[in-house]
């Protein structure tokens, strides 16, 4: 029952938020509705016991996906009332696209009411036994341990990559150094000097 | 899980990468020069102490559940790429030290994570240990290829070669998705107990092979269209690097995975094999005939000598990969001398890469032309250098199990080839001097003068070579 509500409570929401998406003028909006969908659709994966995924949509699209959007959103001068001109034209192609995708979805639902056997829906190990998290955390660092390592070393050249590749060093920027701040002492930064009249400092 | 011969089995791939994070950590110390050439020179020591750690190997281990496998095979070609890597990134310093102001740190760091994924293509069991090792060296590669980034050939050099790149490990991984759709395992050796020389079996591994040249790149489609700008791009020392040590892992992941996971479809793999290795002979002679630029021309000789290796493997015996391996190992000198002297080529401090300009070297600098006359005589194929010896085994093996046409267009178009390496000597040698050279740095000379005597006094002493690679070649069937 108390399920049942919540299930009702985050697909209106996620299903409204993304209508928002695409109806709302300021893309900022847009993005943060965005983000509100993701939020409810990590609801319902955790409904689902699905908890791990539910974890990684928030971490990774909202915490990081998203941010990265709403930087580039923000930073490049896009004129989007521009980009919603042609809105119309698009309709007919973005329909049949979509009608599309509705097809196939009532198909794969259609098979698994009439087959079920077709489509496994059990996990495994049984949930009961394991929740999902501990189960991909044991086949992942045991048996693709090697490969789990790799992939690291994959993304350690990427990052390497693109810092050597767009990093420049100015040499004539004054760049702030804390240390040299602090360390600072009375004597080397004030002087006393004795002024003779009509002369003036050097 | 672990015991200690395990551990021993993937410490050299660990030893590079642990090395690597190390002197990253060495290099973003401090941005003086000296960093630089410091950090490459530890670089260079941990390259020799991965081999040391490869050589020093015994028998054949297989880890992580069935991914990664150590044997004789993986042991050769890993020390002959680690040769490559090393010799490579010595050469290198030269270049970097006159043109760039200096070396950056991040150079030799990338080199060895290419390295540390070069040994994990080598020794890869297993669909997805392959293609992570594939994508470890390809990625570093792509950045090595836009070093230069204030230079737009440069930037254009690794974004084609990027986009080249994205476009076959799509093409692999499609082939190797269906491969696991039909055999039900990612695993080569469960994989060659499924596949049965019949029906749906077969496409796939006719597809998956297909897709594994692709970014062994040596398929004319992806030459054509990438390497013909991009190798007279990149810096010439990422130029002397790629030549090598990448098409040496490339070609060492190719003959795993026919042999070890194809064994039974032999004869299907066998004519994608010889398609490709007459396509790429062909491309390698003739595109190269025209070329002005030595860059350029090395780029296409390349291409042609992957091909004659290819003769190799066409033939699926443990002959023909013994002939691959000696092959590489070969090209492998060939390759580096030839680059030692082209990276030397500076006049009034600028580095000269039109053939023409190479007239009368041997009057101006006769050392220097005899070692580069050696070297392309035996790229060449010309007895009694090695070159010919490389040849003569693969033809060897292509004859012993009857592909005759095979090796009569490999021998005829090695014919044609020999046209455009003789045209070199014959500059050099025929034609009238222009004015010389800046002197040859030591390093550079080492290294050519090193390959030059290797190639022409291989033929009194080939045994060593030639039973360590069959004792590799045995150990795959």
């Amino acid at each position: 029952m108390l399920s049942a509500l919540f299930f009702y409570l985050f697909a209106t929401m996620c299903v409204g938020a993304g209508v928002m998406v695409i109806a709302a003028k300021n893309p900022v909006h847009a993005v943060l509705y965005l983000i509100f969908a993701f939020f409810n659709a990590a609801g319902l994966f955790v409904l689902l016991g699905a908890e791990f995924i539910a974890m990684i949509l928030v971490v990774v699209y909202v915490g990081a996906v998203m941010v990265l959007f709403l930087f580039v959103v923000m930073m490049l001068d896009v004129n989007f009332a521009e980009l919603r001109a042609g809105f119309l034209k698009y309709l007919p192609v973005g329909a049949i696209v979509g009608i599309l995708l509705l097809v196939e979805l009532v198909f794969v639902v259609g098979a698994w009411l009439t087959a079920p056997d077709l489509i496994r829906d059990a996990p495994t190990p049984p949930a009961s036994e394991m929740s999902n998290t501990q189960a991909l955390g044991e086949l992942l660092y045991t048996r693709y341990v090697y490969l789990f390592e790799a992939a690291g070393l994959i993304l350690l050249v990427a990052m390497i990559g693109a810092i050597v590749l767009t990093l420049h060093h100015k040499r004539d920027v004054r760049r702030q150094s804390v240390a040299a701040q602090v360390g600072r002492t009375r004597e080397t930064a004030i002087e006393v000097v004795q002024v003779e009249t009509g002369k003036g400092l050097k | 899980m672990f015991d200690q011969a395990h551990l021993l089995a993937i410490l050299p791939e660990i030893t590079l990468a642990v090395g690597a994070m190390a002197l990253l950590m060495v290099g973003v110390g401090g941005r003086d020069e000296e960093r630089g050439e410091l950090v490459l020179w530890l670089a260079v020591a941990v390259l020799v102490l991965a081999g040391i750690f490869v050589a020093t190997g015994e028998g054949t281990v297989t880890l992580f559940t069935g991914s990664f496998i150590v044997d004789p095979y993986a042991r050769m070609l890993k020390l002959l790429a680690l040769v490559g890597a090393t010799v490579a990134l010595i050469m290198s310093l030269t270049y970097w030290r006159d043109t760039d102001g200096g070396v950056k740190f991040e150079y030799p760091v990338l080199l060895l994570f290419a390295a540390t994924g070069m040994l994990m293509m080598i020794s890869a069991y297993d669909l997805i240990a392959l293609y992570v090792g594939l994508e470890l060296q390809s990625l570093a590669l792509y950045v090595v290829a836009a070093f230069k980034r204030d230079s737009a050939r440069s930037s254009e050099a690794g974004l084609k070669y990027f986009v080249l790149g994205a476009l076959s490990s799509g093409m692999l991984l499609y082939g190797a998705s269906l491969v696991y759709g039909f055999t039900g395992s990612t695993e080569f050796a469960q994989i060659a107990g499924a596949v049965q020389p019949s029906g749906a079996n077969l496409g796939s591994s006719v597809w998956c092979s297909c897709s594994q040249a692709s970014p062994s790149r040596f398929p004319p489609c992806r030459s054509i269209c990438g390497r013909r700008t991009s190798m007279r791009a990149r810096p010439t020392p990422v130029a002397a690097f790629f030549a090598a040590a990448p098409k040496i892992a490339a070609m060492a992941l190719l003959v795993r995975v026919v042999i070890s996971a194809f064994p039974a479809v032999t004869t299907e793999w066998q004519q994608i094999v010889i398609f490709l290795a007459i396509a790429s002979m062909a491309l390698g002679s003739f595109a190269a005939i025209g070329q002005r630029n030595i860059k350029r021309l090395m780029a296409y000789s390349s291409i042609g000598h992957m091909g004659y290796a290819l003769v190799g493997l066409a033939p699926g015996t443990a002959e023909g990969v013994q002939g691959v391996i000696v092959y590489l190992a070969i090209y492998l000198v060939m390759t580096s001398g030839t680059f030692a002297f082209i990276l030397s080529l500076r006049r009034d401090g600028k580095m000269v890469e039109e053939i023409s300009q190479l007239s009368g070297l041997s009057r101006t600098s006769p050392l220097m032309a005899l070692m580069l006359a050696i070297l392309l005589f035996s790229l060449a194929g010309i007895p009694p250098l090695a070159g010919f010896f490389a040849k003569f085994y693969v033809f060897l093996a292509a004859i012993e199990s009857g592909l005759y046409a095979l090796a009569v267009i490999g021998v005829l178009l090695s014919v044609v080839g020999a046209f455009y390496y003789l045209r070199i000597v014959k500059i050099m040698y025929f034609d009238e001097p222009v004015e010389s050279f800046e002197p040859m740095p030591r390093i550079l000379a080492a290294v050519l003068g090193t390959s030059g005597v290797l190639i022409l006094f291989f033929f009194i002493y080939p045994a060593p070579l030639v039973a360590a690679a069959g004792v590799a070649a045995k150990s795959l069937f």
